[in-house]
């Protein structure tokens, strides 16, 4: 099914008599597999408010995001979470929808210290599994009114009520882009080297760390942003403050566009690969300790100065319980459907939380009938 | 005589007191529970003064343990608990019910982690807001969200109204610094959500609980992110003769890609008042700015030499940039103190709309059409980045029916926010103050599902039941 509008697609869910497969781009097929009839919300597109003054713009669920990121840049302005696109990693193809990055909350390696996509959601109208339409929020950047569920619905994949529009924050093109970066150390030190930097006062945008570079090196990375000459002083900074790590170099004049970071962005060095990958977060201190545990043959790259661990390893394999005890969660993003039929994909809450979710889902679709089992 | 009402007390809890205080007793020790009518006083309101009711019997418990035990009582009794930080809430939040035992975090108030290395703090909510920072700034840190109270407001009553502030425009709101907690549900059952990693591995549970206006659950511990401290701060200040005009202006700088910390306004009649009360400096004009931005020395002039040409462009009366910390805080002594400074005035009522930045001009300018048409005067101070208004209507509470005058503006006020697309309350909260409005933002069907929220969270809505929903609406769910 592909409703015309947002009355169409809540009659549509209303009249459903079984599960419903929610679609966006279909670019992120990650979460248990989904026996259902399909409903994409492909037909709902089109920007209905861009106010580049007021940095807030208001878009259809099923508006492309190279759509969205086109206005934007012509305003000079972007998504500054910096939404993954997994198309590489999970060899899918098709276009990725905004409501697809809210449904899934995607976020990229400016996370570290500009907030996720549920830290820039204002607004959203939804579908609920009873075909009700609702709203919450709006388009301004403060908003108590009455409790957030624009949060709860970010990240909720479809599963509490299918996303028909999004108001969302955006901000500024910096005017340039700068990159510091030492080889060689392993990834306690560059741990350490990450935290360093994000604990400076030098505005960092961006801290990964890749095990294995073009010359066979460790490289550690950090990313600042901003109009140039601040751009100029803060990568100085930053040098001095890393000599300690070991040799630095620093490149600047990189422009608003930056596209190298897009190999921290979407983990497009495993593309194509049969390995299960897996998204952990968790202390950054804690990522050494994890990287450590990960079985032999297994590949990783941080993000987020640590607090970002992506780690490739055979498939099939229960990397949680390889893992033990984990001060944050593991994600299973890419595998076969067996595997993700048989291992949780999303790391287990403890049971109250769980019930907690359970008690919430059961609110929002009583029926079961919204991407049912897709979450657990 | 108030006009908004609170529902009535239960006179079968009301008449079983002895047995609940004496059963909270038993569960927190005695020294814990306040019942005696000349104490409980002291909980009868927060910063909403025109209402009060003191309560049933406070309770100040220690540690989360401690705050379960009388969850569990008040759950197996039947009785409301309202929880309370330091009740500086300006919307009500904290008013108890006769029939309520009121839950105080006052001496929940240790820090329990500071992690550098992972830029975190994790506290008991009853320590102020002010003393997080104050807990982390001697090592080049700071905790972001600055509400205007936070010399007073406690982390559990920031959490519960997701608190803003001055600086909120690039650092955000509670919801966006805070990592995880651990919490009491109504049951009594102590539950852990989110961590220093920040993130949900299912639903955003962290995200609907703060702002939940303490209706979803107690938290005892807040895991907080912590920010370095940045190399420098300056403020700029500008007058502008015509309100309309500084509105543009601040619309233009926030398109021309600068991101100052704040933006904050003032109108004539509140900088008169700050004058008065503090001399500050500040120049008579019609609408003040103050512009801040932070980073290096060189940093600093280069933003704002950008902002200073955006200004210029459009005719200030004004535009005086700091050159010392002492002319910076001069220019923020004026705000700072504009609330104390309104009081000495007289009796005044806040708001807190926001509305898009684009229609800041408009807004104002219809607000003082509504002025005219009540026979109030209103002054305006606040954050304008991000289109937070405080509109200030001034009244004489001892006047027969001037309170009521001064809420019918202000409800007013707030219609016209939701009128040009804003929002009834940008970073006070709802509480009772707003409660009756939400049908003027929100459709029903839009309440109930953040109504089901709370059956999932609190069945028997035994906590804070009375705030946020229109009495008629959460009747059925109260009953």
């Amino acid at each position: 099914m592909q409703p015309r509008d947002e009355t169409d697609l809540a009659e549509a869910i209303a009249g459903a008599n079984g599960p419903l497969r929610i679609i966006g781009g279909g670019t992120r097929p990650v979460g248990k597999p989904v026996a259902g009839e399909a409903l994409s919300t492909a037909a709902l597109t089109g920007i209905e408010v861009y106010e580049p003054g007021a940095l807030t713009i208001v878009v259809n669920a099923g508006t492309p995001v190279a759509e969205v990121e086109a206005a934007l840049a012509a305003e000079n302005q972007r998504l500054a979470f910096e939404p993954m696109d997994h198309r590489p990693l999970l060899g899918t193809t098709g276009e990725p929808t905004i409501g697809g990055v809210v449904a899934a909350n995607v976020s990229g390696p400016r996370r570290v210290t500009v907030g996720a996509c549920r830290d820039f959601m204002l607004g959203v109208r939804f579908v609920t599994g009873e075909g009700q339409v609702a709203k919450n929020g709006g388009r301004v950047m403060k908003n108590v009114t009455g409790y957030d569920l624009v949060k709860l619905m970010t990240g909720s994949r479809g599963t509490l009520g299918v996303l028909t529009q999004v108001s969302l924050k955006v901000l500024p093109k910096p005017e340039e882009t700068g990159v510091v970066g030492i080889e060689g150390l392993t990834p306690a030190r560059a741990v350490e080297a990450m935290s360093a930097a994000l604990g400076s006062p030098y505005d960092v945008s961006g801290a990964a760390h890749f095990p294995v570079s073009a010359n066979d090196e460790p490289q550690t990375v950090i990313r600042v942003e901003g109009f140039s000459n601040s751009v100029a002083y803060r990568v100085g900074k930053l040098g001095d403050l890393l000599g300690r790590f070991g040799e630095v170099s620093a490149v600047t004049g990189l422009g608003p566009d930056d596209t190298s970071w897009r190999t921290a962005r979407d983990v497009s060095l495993w593309e194509g690969g049969e390995e299960d990958v897996w998204r952990i977060v968790t202390r950054p201190s804690d990522a050494p300790g994890i990287v450590a545990r990960l079985p032999e043959g297994a590949k990783f790259q941080l993000d987020w100065g640590g607090g970002l661990v992506w780690a490739a390893c055979a498939p099939g394999t229960d990397l949680r319980a390889r893992l033990g005890p984990l001060n944050g969660a593991a994600t299973l993003v890419r595998a076969s459907e067996a595997t993700r039929a048989a291992l949780p994909v999303f790391h287990p809450e403890p049971a109250p939380v769980a019930a907690l979710s359970a008690r919430l889902r059961g609110q929002f679709d009583p029926r079961g009938v919204l991407n049912p089992g897709l979450m657990g | 005589m108030s006009s908004i009402a609170m529902p009535e007390p239960d006179a079968a809890i009301v008449g079983r007191k002895e047995e609940i205080v004496a059963a909270l007793a038993t569960a927190i020790g005695a020294e814990s529970v306040i019942s005696d009518p000349a104490e409980t006083r002291a909980y009868e309101c927060d910063a909403l003064t025109a209402y009060s009711c003191p309560p049933l019997a406070a309770v100040l418990p220690h540690t989360t343990e401690e705050v379960a035990a009388v969850m569990r009582v008040c759950h197996e009794m039947g009785v409301p608990v309202v929880p309370r930080g330091s009740g500086t809430s300006l919307a009500g939040g904290a008013l108890p019910t006769a029939d309520c035992v009121i839950l105080g975090t006052a001496r929940l108030n240790a820090v329990l982690e500071v992690n550098y290395p992972d830029r975190y703090i994790r506290v008991q909510t009853g320590m102020t807001n002010l003393s997080v920072t104050g807990a982390v700034e001697a090592d080049g840190y700071f905790y972001a969200p600055d509400p205007s109270s936070q010399l007073a407001c406690a982390i559990a009553g920031n959490i519960a109204m997701n608190s803003g502030g001055a600086h909120c425009l690039k650092y955000g709101v509670t919801t966006n610094n805070l990592l995880g907690v651990r919490m009491v549900m109504a049951d009594g059952e102590i539950i852990e959500i989110g961590g220093p990693h920040g993130e949900a591995s299912c639903y955003d549970l962290l995200g609907v609980l703060c702002g939940s206006e303490g209706m979803l659950g107690v938290v005892t511990e807040a895991t907080l992110r912590i920010l370095p401290k940045p190399e420098g701060a300056r403020p700029v200040l500008m007058g502008f003769d015509d309100p309309e005009v500084a509105g543009e202006c601040v619309a233009a700088i926030i398109k021309a890609g600068v991101l100052p910390v704040a933006i904050e306004y003032m109108d004539r009649l509140c900088i008169r008042a700050t004058e008065d009360f503090c001399g500050a400096g500040y120049p008579d004009v019609e609408a003040l700015l103050i512009v801040e931005v932070e980073g290096s020395p060189d940093e600093i002039d280069e933003q704002l030499e950008k902002i200073n040409a955006i200004a210029r462009s459009l005719n200030p009366v004004e535009l005086r940039e700091s050159a010392s910390a002492e002319e910076s805080a001069m220019i923020w002594k004026g705000r700072k103190s504009a609330f104390g400074a309104m009081g000495q005035i007289g009796d005044y009522l806040c708001l807190d709309g926001t509305v898009p930045v684009s229609r800041l001009p408009e807004v104002l300018r219809r607000t003082g059409e509504l002025s005219k048409q009540h026979g109030l005067a209103c002054a305006n101070v606040f954050h304008a980045g991000d289109g937070n208004m405080h509109p200030l209507i001034l009244f004489n509470a001892n006047a027969p029916g001037e309170l009521e005058k001064a809420e019918a503006f202000g409800a007013d006020i707030l219609r016209l926010c939701v009128e040009v697309g804003g929002c009834l309350t940008g970073e006070h909260g709802v509480g009772i103050e707003k409660r009756d409005l939400m049908l003027d933002q929100y459709a029903e069907a839009d309440l109930e599902y953040q109504m089901r929220v709370k059956d999932a969270f609190d069945p028997d809505w035994l906590l804070n039941p009375a705030k946020v929903f229109p009495l008629d609406l959460s009747a059925p769910r109260r009953a």
